[in-house]
């Protein structure tokens, strides 16, 4: 890679081309070591930029996944409608009847970003559209990130461990996989904002400058209005500060450093109306005004202390005052705690701390699969040599220990803890690992440069120079382990570069093959070898848009709903918000029962369509059948009608004749598999062969009685049905009015034949024929 | 027996802390009035909450975070412009009062849209 290639040119200066060059233009060695420095953080500022766009290439610019779709959403109604009008949105097309107060519930930076970059380019006369401002969002600010990285590494260490940084972090994985071109998601921009935050904090800590800890601040709410792990930086910091006091460290700049970013920063987060006053009634915010009050106690006592000059009057009045203060914060938090107005841990939070508590308490939490924990193969696929180096890094960083290297190891300690609960949590343990591997890699390779280098002068000198007896000696001495050595380090250099290349490869090799799919565009190889594109999803949702009725009604699973509010402009039950789970609950009632009981929760709901994902024709294994056992689980948590065993065969989850009973006639069985059993979808196999789960089916011949299959993609994976109205008439009225008509044709008859006269008889078929148009055909079968 | 010992400790305290306090130079002891003023007032209105009640939270939770704010922006000047400080030997005093102004003035304009 190039720019490890240049990072190697800065001990090499002595090589001819390079060294004529900078001859040439006449530079002296500072300013052509910042010569080197501003190429290589440029050629990384590009690098991390053009890693991330396999995805656009390959298929092409367009959003990712399912939140994005609603983060576009969004974007585009503030582009449009303006700022006030999206700080106050409520929108009803979500979460039907209910609504969703948009403006109050989401986190805006992102959009508020992305709306900016879009202004600014539009300003300047560059006509682009929206979209691909947004898909383009999160490569930007991860190019901005490496810059951050660059000065964090020189804060902590020097300019080459900011350099290794800003290259680590340029094509790490555990990054790349959340903002790659088109993934417009909070985490996105969040991670920018986390680690200019974290480095404007401990520049002010090292300086202890009010102006620093002002930008800190600002840092700070930025990460708040981005995402909500803005909960990281604000337990992470107290700890910090907790540990610098318990060690011996305090200073002034602490005290300066700490509360200005405290009292400001909790002040800018306020004005988020999502966070509103969490910041003095959540207890996840509580260890932040403790340490604040903390340091209030602690710098007052140490000024007693330097004023009093008398340790025993100290004594005492140090008796008096922590007494006084533990006492006062005790009760304090008790108070607060046992009335509720601290509210305790949320289960979002709360389940990183007791990882079994989601499974049991918050199905819905316990669901999504990022929220799982981390396997191994995770951390070495994300991470690769930088696993290996971390150790390392952290044993140098406790060899020269600062207030900013304790502050990077906390870093680095409590987010592996947190990204060991968490698959999604990498992400946030990422720039960590990366400075701290830099920082390993960096006085690793200096130490070995200097060895070959200081040993090379050596024996320049000896050959240039005449020496001394001595030196000569002693230079001899040297000379029979030189070579060993120098030999040694040019070896370990060698090793270093290839660890390094090793990295680079595996980097784009993951990127290109793990983190750049759309989610909603699906590939595979078919029996050619040539690629085939599933595009369903999006057929689907355009269908939607172009061939229902404007204000229909969308029910499927709360993953599509974002979706298909943004692609199909449907309005939808609920979606990937989960803010109601009741009204998931009651949807996933509807999907596991009966389906003359869904249909009356349908109604109830005024559904026109339901919208299922099958995978069966095409071997997709994230469909709707694979989900449906989560389904149960949270459907049945509020509505205990729904229990799991009944749609299991021995604690086993199958669809093929085995199955249970109700598991073959709930809604989503049949609305999955409907017409599917006279499909034959692979060669040698039965017709109704599912390829995502491996059987034949059980039930094949599904009859629905109150909906009809309304749209089906060309691969099958998106099934769209209607709901079907009430009937007019019952079959019941029909039934009645035929009875009274054969009675009244009957007794007229009777009557008629009393009058001997050839006109009544006219007068009687007459009246008879017309009763038999009047009747339905099926009045014959009563005569 | 207990009680005297610990009176005479707090007043042997309270004559030593006077007599130390006495030989601060005057700017500071301007900051210390100022940071005085605003503890003072913070405590008013948390007695006046504590009558009246809490309900637009937002303006007690601004005007609370104004005064404990400010003196703590204070207390922070006082220690940049301290001369016994050695770590803030070569911060020029008028550098430390510019930083001042400029987190008040940010503090203030943050107070005054969060007031509501």
């Amino acid at each position: 890679m190039v720019a490890k290639m240049d990072k190697s040119a800065t001990d090499l200066l002595t090589s001819p081309g390079v060294s004529s060059l900078f001859k040439s233009l006449k530079l002296k060695t500072k300013q052509q070591e910042l010569l080197i420095r501003v190429t290589i953080l440029f050629l990384v500022y590009v690098l991390a930029f053009i890693t991330r766009l396999f995805s656009v290439l390959r298929y092409e610019s367009m959003i990712h996944e399912f939140d994005p779709y609603f983060n576009y959403r969004v974007t585009q109604f503030l582009t449009e409608k303006g700022f006030y009008e999206f700080w106050n949105w409520f929108d009803s097309e979500s979460w039907y009847p209910l609504g969703r107060i948009i403006g109050g519930t989401l986190y805006p930076g992102l959009m508020v970003t992305a709306a900016l970059i879009y202004w600014t380019i539009r300003f300047l006369r560059f006509s682009v559209h929206i979209r691909e401002v947004c898909v383009l969002t999160a490569p930007f600010f991860a190019s901005n990130t490496t810059l951050v990285a660059y000065f964090f590494g020189k804060e902590l260490w020097d300019t080459g461990a900011g350099l290794v940084a800003a290259v680590l972090i340029a094509i790490c994985p555990g990054y790349i996989s959340r903002s790659v071109a088109g993934s417009y998601d909070n985490e996105g921009v969040a991670i920018f904002a986390l680690l200019l935050t974290f480095y404007l904090f401990v520049k002010a800590v090292n300086t202890g400058s009010l102006a620093w800890a002002l930008a800190s601040a600002f840092g700070y709410f930025y990460m708040v209005s981005a995402w909500g792990g803005y909960v990281f930086i604000i337990n992470l910091i107290p700890l910090y500060v907790m540990v610098l006091l318990i060690t011996g460290r305090y200073s002034m700049r602490l005290y300066v450093a700490y509360n200005c970013t405290y009292i400001l920063g909790m002040l800018l987060a306020m004005q988020i109306r999502f966070v509103g006053f969490q910041h003095v009634q959540s207890g996840e915010h509580m260890a932040a005004m403790g340490v604040f009050f903390l340091m209030q106690v602690f710098y007052f006592l140490d000024w007693v202390k330097h004023s009093l000059n008398d340790p025993k009057l100290f004594h005492t009045f140090l008796r008096i005052t922590v007494t006084c203060a533990v006492g006062l914060g005790a009760i304090a938090l008790g108070v607060g705690t046992a009335s509720g107005y601290i509210s305790p841990w949320t289960g979002r939070f709360y389940s990183l701390l007791d990882p079994t508590y989601a499974k049991d308490h918050i199905p819905i939490i316990a669901s999504v699969s990022e929220h799982q924990p981390t396997a191994w193969s995770s951390f070495m696929f994300d991470f690769h040599i930088l696993l290996l180096l971390f150790p390392a890094g952290l044993y140098f960083c406790f060899k020269r220990l600062s207030d900013a290297t304790i502050f990077i190891v906390m870093y680095g300690l409590t987010s592996m803890y947190f990204a060991g609960v968490m698959v999604r949590l990498i992400l946030v343990a990422t720039p960590a690992v990366c400075l701290i591997s830099a920082i390993a890699v960096s006085a690793t390779i200096k130490n070995l440069t200097q060895l070959v280098r200081a040993k090379g002068k050596a024996s320049h000198s000896a050959s240039g120079k005449g020496t001394t007896s001595s030196k000569a000696s002693s230079k001899g001495s040297l000379d029979q382990s030189l070579p060993f050595q120098r030999n040694g380090a040019i070896a370990l250099l060698l090793g270093a570069f290839y660890l390094l290349s090793r990295y680079a490869i595996h980097c784009t090799w993951v990127t290109s093959e793990a983190y750049s799919s759309p989610s909603i565009v699906l590939a595979a190889r078919g029996a050619h070898g040539n690629r085939v594109i599933f595009d369903d999803y999006r057929e689907a949702y355009f269908w939607l848009r172009q061939n229902t009725p404007p204000d229909a009604k969308v029910m499927s699973w709360w993953d599509y709903g974002y979706q298909i509010t943004a692609m199909g402009n449907r309005t939808v039950i609920v979606d990937n918000n989960t803010w109601n789970n009741t009204h998931i609950a009651t949807v996933g009632r509807a999907m596991s029962s009966y389906e003359d009981e869904a249909y009356e929760i349908m109604r109830s709901l005024d559904v026109d369509y339901v919208l299922v994902v099958f995978g069966g024709v095409t071997g997709y294994s994230s469909d709707d059948i694979n989900k449906f056992l989560w389904m149960v689980r949270i459907g049945g948590g509020v509505f205990p009608v729904i229990k799991e065993p009944d749609y299991l065969v021995n604690g086993e989850y199958r669809v093929d004749k085995g199955a249970a009973p109700k598991m073959l006639n709930c809604l989503m069985y049949k609305l999955s598999y409907y017409r599917f059993g006279e499909l034959t979808t692979e060669y040698g196999k039965p017709p109704g062969y599912d390829r995502a789960r491996g059987v034949e089916i059980g039930n094949k011949d599904i009859k629905l009685e109150y909906l009809e299959e309304a749209f089906t993609t060309s691969n099958w994976i998106v099934r769209i049905y209607k709901v079907k109205p009430p009937n007019n008439r019952s079959l019941k009225c029909v039934g009645i009015a035929l009875l009274i008509s054969s009675i009244a044709v009957t007794m007229s008859y009777e009557a008629a034949k009393l009058i001997p006269t050839t006109s009544s008889e006219l007068w009687l078929c007459f009246h008879l024929g017309k009763a038999r148009s009047v009747a339905s055909p099926g009045f014959e079968k009563l005569i | 027996m207990g009680r005297s010992t610990t009176s005479k400790d707090a007043e042997a305290l309270f004559h030593s802390l006077h007599s130390a306090y006495a030989s601060t130079p005057t700017n500071l002891k301007i900051i210390d009035l100022y940071i005085m003023f605003a503890v003072v007032t913070a405590v008013i209105q948390v007695v006046y909450m504590a009558i009246v009640g809490s309900f637009p939270f937002n303006s007690f939770l601004s005007g609370e975070l104004s005064c404990v704010g400010t003196a703590v922006l204070a207390v922070c000047l006082r220690i940049q412009v301290n001369k016994e400080n050695k770590e803030f030997k070569d911060l020029p005093p008028e550098r430390a009062f510019a930083d001042f102004v400029l987190c008040n003035l940010v503090l203030h304009l943050v107070i005054m849209n969060f007031l509501g």
